[in-house]
């Protein structure tokens, strides 16, 4: 997994890392003051915990489908739950449904704990081949 | 709402603001620019960047990429809808990619706060390379007004009367 985020130059510009836990694995988002959208708060910007769910959840199902393309993202919804202040986020990605052509990811990222989510987020996702 | 509505942010209107942007770090991170603002709507650019791409193959810039361009569209949108500054929260996005966008181009967006309520503003954004009538990303968004007590970072750019409120 380690290798696939290597080979995403975006991943790489966040500074996402993994960290592999008993049932998958959560990442990383450790902060940084070039990521913050609101400089009054700080809050970091609302792209980035949306690209950061979408990269957890793309990464999810590489892991699940053991596939080396890239699925394609058909759309991604985020709902914004509370500010992300300036400090490391943590997301985990479940794959809710994975069809046949179609899979559907839940994503939730936190900063204080997992109870205490601070975005959330629901991709569909055309899995490698499906438009074929 | 009327024609004749006043806007806040009315005396910055027009194009090539990025002091518009110029308070967002992340945005300066990205090189984003503002190309135009008027009453309601924001067109903005992403700059085509290696460092962006998320499929290393097709040369795409990933996604989530997008989204940011899009926030940032729809929040300078929202600000030029409003009548006196208030504090801008995103509530929510749905982004759908209709199509990859083409390697090597710069990226627009286009934002539209169509509608905005006492405590409610909603948009719908394009995202474009060369024609806003070929789009390969389409969004809705709501954004929250007054969400936060510490006013809005847009009295930095124009003198106005901020209208912070508690959540």
């Amino acid at each position: 997994m380690s290798r696939v985020l290597a080979a995403i130059p975006y991943a790489g510009f966040l500074g996402v890392t993994i960290d592999r836990t008993e049932d998958g694995f959560v990442c990383v988002l450790p902060f940084k003051p070039d990521l913050v959208g609101n400089p009054r708060l700080p809050a970091i910007h609302g792209g980035v915990l949306g690209a950061f769910l979408e990269l957890t959840a793309t990464l999810r199902l590489i892991d699940e489908s053991g596939v080396a393309r890239l699925p394609k993202p058909i759309n991604f919804a985020v709902d914004y739950l509370r500010s992300a202040g300036p400090a490391t986020t943590r997301a985990r990605a479940n794959i809710f449904k994975l069809g046949r052509r179609i899979a559907v990811v839940h994503v939730v990222a936190w900063q204080e704990s997992p109870e205490k989510p601070v975005v959330s987020g629901v991709g569909k996702f055309l899995l490698s081949g499906a438009d074929k | 709402m009327s024609d004749s509505q006043t806007y806040a942010l009315a005396s910055i209107f027009g194009p090539g603001r990025d002091e518009m942007i110029g308070y967002v770090p992340h945005a300066a991170a990205l090189g984003m620019k503002v190309i135009e603002t008027g009453p309601r709507f924001a067109v903005l650019m992403l700059p085509y960047q290696e460092h962006l791409v998320g499929d290393p193959l097709r040369k795409v810039i990933f996604g989530g990429v997008i989204t940011t361009l899009i926030d940032q569209a729809c929040g300078i949108a929202v600000a030029c809808s409003l009548e006196t500054m208030r504090a801008i929260a995103t509530v929510d996005l749905r982004v759908d990619y209709l199509r990859a966008a083409k390697p090597g181009c710069d990226l627009y967006a286009r934002a539209e706060c169509y509608r905005t309520t006492r405590s409610v503003a909603f948009v719908r954004v394009v995202a474009y390379e060369h024609e806003v009538g070929d789009p390969f990303a389409s969004c809705l968004g709501t954004f929250m007004l007054g969400a936060h007590a510490f006013g809005s970072a847009f009295d930095r750019v124009v003198e106005a009367p901020v209208q912070g409120e508690k959540s």
